[in-house]
């Protein structure tokens, strides 16, 4: 089976610190891959390479097929791959529709002639991508909302990420920590808008905290520890693992987490 | 209608409406641009060599915020892969490189600068320019240009990971506010009838920067008001102009310090 | 022949140096462009002027005079143009809109009370003469490259050798660790603003001695001069400052002896825009600029 995600060999160093260390993974596409891992594993170092805004200083990324390695990250979003940020990063300048037509940025571009168009309200690809702001917003469950974004509890600003970054229609969504700070409702909810998306025929790649969230969506689970994979697979089999249980605990003969 | 020594003022106030804009526009952006002069300054020199050619003014004005446009870009490149504070040294040296430019070059008069402009511009030009750069600015907000400029402001590594082409997009800013520069810079020259570098050195880039600040830079009338008030204020009070820049200098920290956004947003209450 | 411009080159750029330094001291330590250091450099070399036209002191007295004038100008700007913002800690474009507008106002002020038009730097130095082999130094470029020797060299050891200096570097990277050391952040920045301005003002005195004259509107030149210094020598570095503000100074004097002195200042902003081209980082790197 043809990976849709190809990471060899990455390393990133910064200064004398190594914080991934000779990472090689495969993500398959439509399913819904987490990655998991005590804090400070470099979990998030590695979001940031696949995303495009740090380079590896050793190793290579592919997607579908092709070397990416070193691209910028609106050539990265340009290609398919999308993400949130573990700290929500809304725009305080924009609406909530707005926030979310930013993802659409890239397939909306006329040139200038299109933007000559947009000025006088000429423009289709303008509606377009505020039509499809509203069906997002509904999508992820926030539709209908106040405008401004920083008024929006935690969870719903985190939703309206989740369609900024929808909102490019990438085919991989990176999701780094979307459950944090949720309650178990919200949890649930976002469990719910995980496997909706996956029914979209977008690849999630995810990073998380919430080992119940995991055992219930993941198909597939590799655990990162002090920047490097220390076990990958079915969550059932990973959670066994004494290597992983290690990792979070020190050594315990118990199931580090139970579901 | 007016007499000729205020409209003459109303005209100036039009020019420097369209300068607060001018800087308006990449401010959008987050980008300082201490060089509005320079742009004005291009757009002055070339539009009063065209219409001693006799070229139509239009044209001329076109042309002049052409060129103006086309210095945006060259200095802005280099401002691409820096921020803040470079930017503002940056164009800070560009303007001092055009009035330096424009006091030697002796084609274009040097140092005795550039006489004989012919009276082209009316009060009716002004007014419409600034109409229409106004609606300009407010259609850039609502249109994806505008929140990229937003995006890219407040946070630029979300807004390149939205696929937001940083570059790209910074450098039509400045194109766009060195036009209106430009545009505002031949309505000027033939207005005054006479033109040199020092009449648009780093006080211009100042002073249109006061306009922003003073106006408010979260909203398009915010540098028309500043500039409104800034032209019209010495005209109207005989100690202000003997003691302009004090007043101003002392007006931009007392903005500073107490109402960092601006008039405009002083006077607006904040929605709940 | 070539020696000679190399001297004033030496000259020209350690002028150029000191007040870039300070531009540094500051960005270093408060991530602020200190719009209106040209100005404090202004009303140094008055200061010194004062103190030769009043009094008929010589120039080491106006050197200190210079230095007095603008370290204390240099803390009243802290103290009312900047602090109040720092306290409400919200714009990051207010401190740069407040020294704009000090600046403009203290430059309007010296010129309306001494006069827009330049005035004499009067100095005995200039009648005295040394022979140094080849070449013939005046008595003021021995003094000014003297001055301006020792006073890079007192400000390394102030950095490096004292706990205000340890602070300063400390500080660089983070504010708040300068009250690790037993250091309150707003005396440091005060003594930064002194130490900063301090500089400005002796390369004041020492440009009025070279050129011996001056005008309220010398402020400006020399601010962009020094900004761009800073940029070319890389943001925050203080030896980097140095050796920009020694390559300008060389460059724009040796473009004006063997070019047309209109390349001037087209030599300095042609570097800087080779600089932000090429290596936009700066000659020396810190870190402070923004890298992926």
């Amino acid at each position: 089976m043809n990976a849709l995600l190809s990471i060899t060999g990455v390393s990133r160093r910064f200064g004398g610190y190594l914080a991934l260390n000779d990472i090689s993974c495969d993500v398959a596409a439509g399913h819904v891959h987490a990655l998991i891992g005590p804090n400070g594993a470099g979990k998030t170092t590695l979001f940031n390479i696949l995303s495009g805004i740090l380079r590896p200083t050793s190793g290579r990324i592919a997607f579908e097929g092709r070397d990416y390695t070193g691209r910028r990250p609106d050539q990265v979003l340009k290609m398919g791959i999308a993400r949130n940020f573990q700290h929500v990063r809304l725009i305080r300048g924009l609406s909530v529709g707005e926030n979310v037509m930013i993802g659409a940025h890239a397939w909306i571009d006329r040139g200038m002639v299109g933007n000559a168009l947009a000025l006088l309200g000429l423009s289709s690809a303008e509606r377009a991508a505020a039509e499809q702001a509203r069906e997002l917003l509904d999508f992820v469950g926030v539709g209908g909302k106040r405008r401004e974004p920083l008024e929006l509890p935690l969870a719903d600003q985190r939703r309206v990420e989740i369609a900024r970054a929808l909102a490019s229609r990438p085919r991989l969504l990176l999701l780094d920590e979307p459950a944090a700070g949720m309650t178990p409702v919200e949890v649930n909810e976002l469990a719910s808008l995980i496997r909706r998306i996956r029914d979209r025929e977008v690849t999630v790649l995810l990073v998380e905290h919430h080992i119940r969230l995991i055992m219930e969506i993941a198909d597939n689970v590799t655990v990162l520890s002090a920047g490097s994979i220390i076990a990958g697979g079915p969550p059932r089999v990973v959670q066994r693992d004494p290597a992983v249980i290690a990792a979070y605990l020190g050594t315990s003969d118990e199931p580090a987490f139970s579901t | 209608m007016l007499s000729s020594y205020w409209e003459s003022v109303a005209i100036f106030t039009g020019v420097n409406c369209l300068m607060g804009l001018s800087l308006y526009i990449p401010m959008m952006a987050g980008l300082i641009s201490l060089g509005q002069g320079g742009f004005m300054a291009v757009g002055a020199y070339v539009c009063a060599l065209l219409t001693r050619a006799d070229v139509p003014f239009g044209l001329a004005l076109a042309a002049g915020g052409g060129a103006a446009a086309a210095a945006g870009v060259i200095v802005g490149t280099p401002a691409l892969r820096i921020r803040g504070i470079y930017v503002m040294i940056l164009t800070l040296g560009f303007g001092e490189i055009v009035r330096v430019f424009f006091a030697t070059f002796e084609p274009t008069g040097g140092a005795s600068g550039l006489g004989g402009i012919r009276p082209l511009t009316e009060l009716w030009h002004v007014v419409v320019a600034c109409a229409a750069a106004l609606l300009l600015v407010c259609r850039i907000r609502r249109i994806r240009l505008g929140r990229a400029l937003i995006a890219i402001h407040e946070d630029d590594v979300a807004a390149e990971a939205m696929g937001i082409n940083l570059t790209r997009t910074k450098l039509l800013s400045f194109a766009l506010g060195a036009l209106i520069a430009g545009i505002a810079g031949g309505l000027y020259a033939h207005q005054a009838l006479f033109i040199d570098a020092n009449q648009f050195d780093f006080m211009r880039s100042a002073v249109t920067f006061l306009y922003v600040i003073l106006g408010g830079a979260g909203n398009p009338f915010g540098p028309v008001l500043g500039a409104t008030i800034v032209t019209l204020l010495p005209e109207m009070l005989r100690v202000v102009q003997d003691w302009r820049m004090t007043i101003f200098g002392t007006l931009l920290v007392g903005m500073a310090v107490w109402r960092p956004d601006g008039l405009l947003s002083a006077l607006r209450p904040r929605g709940a | 022949m070539l020696l000679q411009q190399l001297v004033n080159g030496v000259m020209l750029g350690s002028t150029y140096a000191l007040v870039a330094i300070g531009y540094t001291l500051i960005f270093g330590v408060l991530r602020l462009l200190h719009l209106a250091h040209g100005e404090v450099f202004m009303v140094g070399a008055f200061a010194g002027l004062q103190l030769v036209l009043l009094w008929h002191f010589g120039p080491l007295v106006a050197l200190i005079g210079g230095l007095v004038g603008a370290a204390l100008l240099g803390m009243l700007l802290e103290l009312v143009a900047f602090r109040p913002i720092r306290r409400r800690g919200n714009s990051h474009l207010a401190p740069i809109v407040s020294t704009l507008g000090a600046g403009l106002v203290i430059q309007e002020l010296m010129s309306k009370y001494f006069g827009a038009e330049q005035s004499a730097f009067p100095s005995d130095l200039h009648s005295l003469s040394y022979d140094l082999g080849p070449v013939a130094v005046t008595g003021t470029q021995m003094f000014i490259v003297g001055a301006a020797a020792v006073s890079m060299i007192v400000l390394h050891l102030l950095v490096t050798r004292t706990r205000y200096g340890m602070a300063l570097r400390a500080a660089s990277d983070n504010i708040e660790v300068a009250s690790i050391l037993g250091i309150n952040a707003d005396t440091l920045i005060l003594l930064t603003f002194a130490l900063a301005s301090a500089l400005a003002g002796i390369a004041g005195v020492l440009v009025g001695l070279n050129f011996s004259a001056i005008s309220p509107y010398m402020g400006i030149d020399m601010g962009i001069k020094g900004m761009a210094v800073m940029l070319i020598g890389g943001l925050g570095s203080i030896y980097g400052a140095m050796l920009g503000g020694l390559i300008l100074g060389l460059g724009e004097v040796l473009s004006v002896a063997y070019l047309e002195s209109a390349y001037r200042d087209a030599f300095t902003f042609g570097l800087m825009i080779l600089i932000l081209i090429v290596r936009p980082s700066g000659l020396f790197r810190t870190g402070l600029y923004p890298q992926r």
